[in-house]
């Protein structure tokens, strides 16, 4: 049973990884920025995509931990 | 497509020999030398040489520069093989000066760091993160950052696998296997050729790794699989189904920093496993120690040190098949990038 666990554990993150990539080709690399010159948009909205990304990292993150808890909580708890 | 089989056939067994040939007399060496570690998992807790690192380390750099002679001169591939050889010596030195001396939990990944420099300096890499099913994105400076933490994150995800008799070699043995189809599957036949001595080097090495191990890698061959498999992900543009391939390793990490919630050496901390009295393996009840892949595998029932690698491989072919579907699916584009 807990290695089945992990079997479920390891193919959420396999969608969650897959979705991630969907959502940063799809949204976060179509942003652009005009208005403040050549070089400076380019460097605002790679700033703002970089940002974006980390945010979305940190999510992940925070999603995976909160699935551990969940998943795992009587193998953590014994 | 002769020249191609050529190569993989000599670069794989250039890989797998010499490893083969060279572990017996390291054994000797490392013996003699009393470089020796208590297999704490063991019955009578026998003392293992380590590190087998420079066995590993050799079989790899051997093969690629056959590689580099063998495969078609493009730039990309000689530049690719070059990156590799210098980015896995630099990963050895670190791993090795570990090996001797334990430093702190942040030496290896900022020294890790350092060694993926080369790979930019070279320019043996693609400014573009490509996401299977959705296309790439060009990310030519956050491109830089991925690199220079691509190697840290791969040498110690291998690093933190390496927990028992015959794991980190196995899971590498199999991962790289895994990726060499993934890059075949994705027509990457260069790159592809260039993982196959990192899959038979690790085979050849799972020889005397296995349970009863006769030697360790120890962190310099951990490092040197880890790295050279960072290199390629890099290199071959298969950055995230790489990472797929080596999910179990990855949610050990992810488990073991998720609880600790630091960076540490892992010889610093409590274990998380203890024996029972037939000594067999089975979870902590020390309310502190980390959470980890082999605790979790071993809460319902305690297990042999034989029996838990098998659940670990059996976990790498699991995540092996994801990333093959993953390359195949890649094809497939269900949102072109522009």
């Amino acid at each position: 049973m807990a290695q089945l666990l992990i079997f479920t554990f390891i193919g959420i993150m396999w969608i969650l990884i897959l979705a991630g990539g969907g959502v940063l080709v799809t949204l976060v690399s179509k942003i652009s920025v005009s208005g403040y010159g050549e070089p400076m948009d380019f460097f605002i909205a790679s700033i703002i995509k970089a940002a974006i990304a980390l945010v979305l990292v940190v999510f992940w993150v925070v999603v995976l931990s909160k699935l551990k808890n969940k998943i795992f909580q009587k193998q953590i708890k014994a | 497509m002769q020249e191609f089989i050529i190569a993989a056939v000599a670069a794989s067994a250039i890989a797998f020999f010499v490893v083969l040939g060279l572990v017996p007399p390291l054994i000797k060496t490392l013996t003699r030398k009393n470089w020796a570690v208590k297999d704490v998992n063991r019955i009578g807790g026998a003392m293992v040489p380590r590190p087998g690192g420079p066995a590993i380390l050799a079989g790899i750099i051997t093969a690629e520069i056959s590689l580099y002679f063998l495969l078609p001169q493009e730039k990309i591939i000689t530049k690719g093989i070059t990156a590799l050889i210098i980015t896995t010596s630099a990963a050895f030195v670190i791993g090795f000066i570990d090996d001797r001396k334990v430093m702190s939990g942040w030496f290896k990944p900022l020294a890790l760091a350092g060694a993926a420099i080369p790979i930019i300096a070279l320019g043996a890499y693609e400014p573009n993160l490509a996401f299977p099913l959705f296309g790439e994105v060009k990310i030519p400076v956050l491109y830089l950052g991925l690199i220079i933490f691509m190697i840290p994150i791969m040498g110690n995800t291998i690093n933190s696998i390496d927990v028992m008799n015959g794991i980190a070699s196995g899971f590498v043995m199999i991962a790289s296997f895994s990726l060499a189809i993934v890059l075949f599957v994705m027509q990457n036949y260069s790159v592809a050729i260039m993982t196959l001595p990192i899959a038979f080097a690790s085979l050849a090495f799972f020889r005397y790794h296995r349970f009863p191990a006769k030697i360790f890698p120890g962190d310099s061959g951990a490092l040197v699989l880890g790295a050279a498999y960072g290199v390629i992900a890099i290199v071959g543009r298969v950055e995230v189904i790489a990472a797929i391939a080596i999910l179990p390793a990855i949610i050990n990490s992810f488990l073991f920093l998720s609880s600790v919630k630091r960076i540490v050496e892992h010889r610093q901390i409590k274990g998380p496993t203890m024996h029972t009295e037939d000594h067999k393996i089975t979870a902590t009840k020390e309310p502190d120690a980390p959470i980890t892949l082999v605790r979790l595998i071993v809460a319902a029932k305690p297990l042999t040190e034989k029996e838990i690698g098998f659940a670990i491989f059996r976990l790498a072919i699991f995540s092996g098949i994801l990333a093959i579907i993953t390359a195949f699916a890649s094809g497939v584009v269900v949102w072109p990038s522009s």
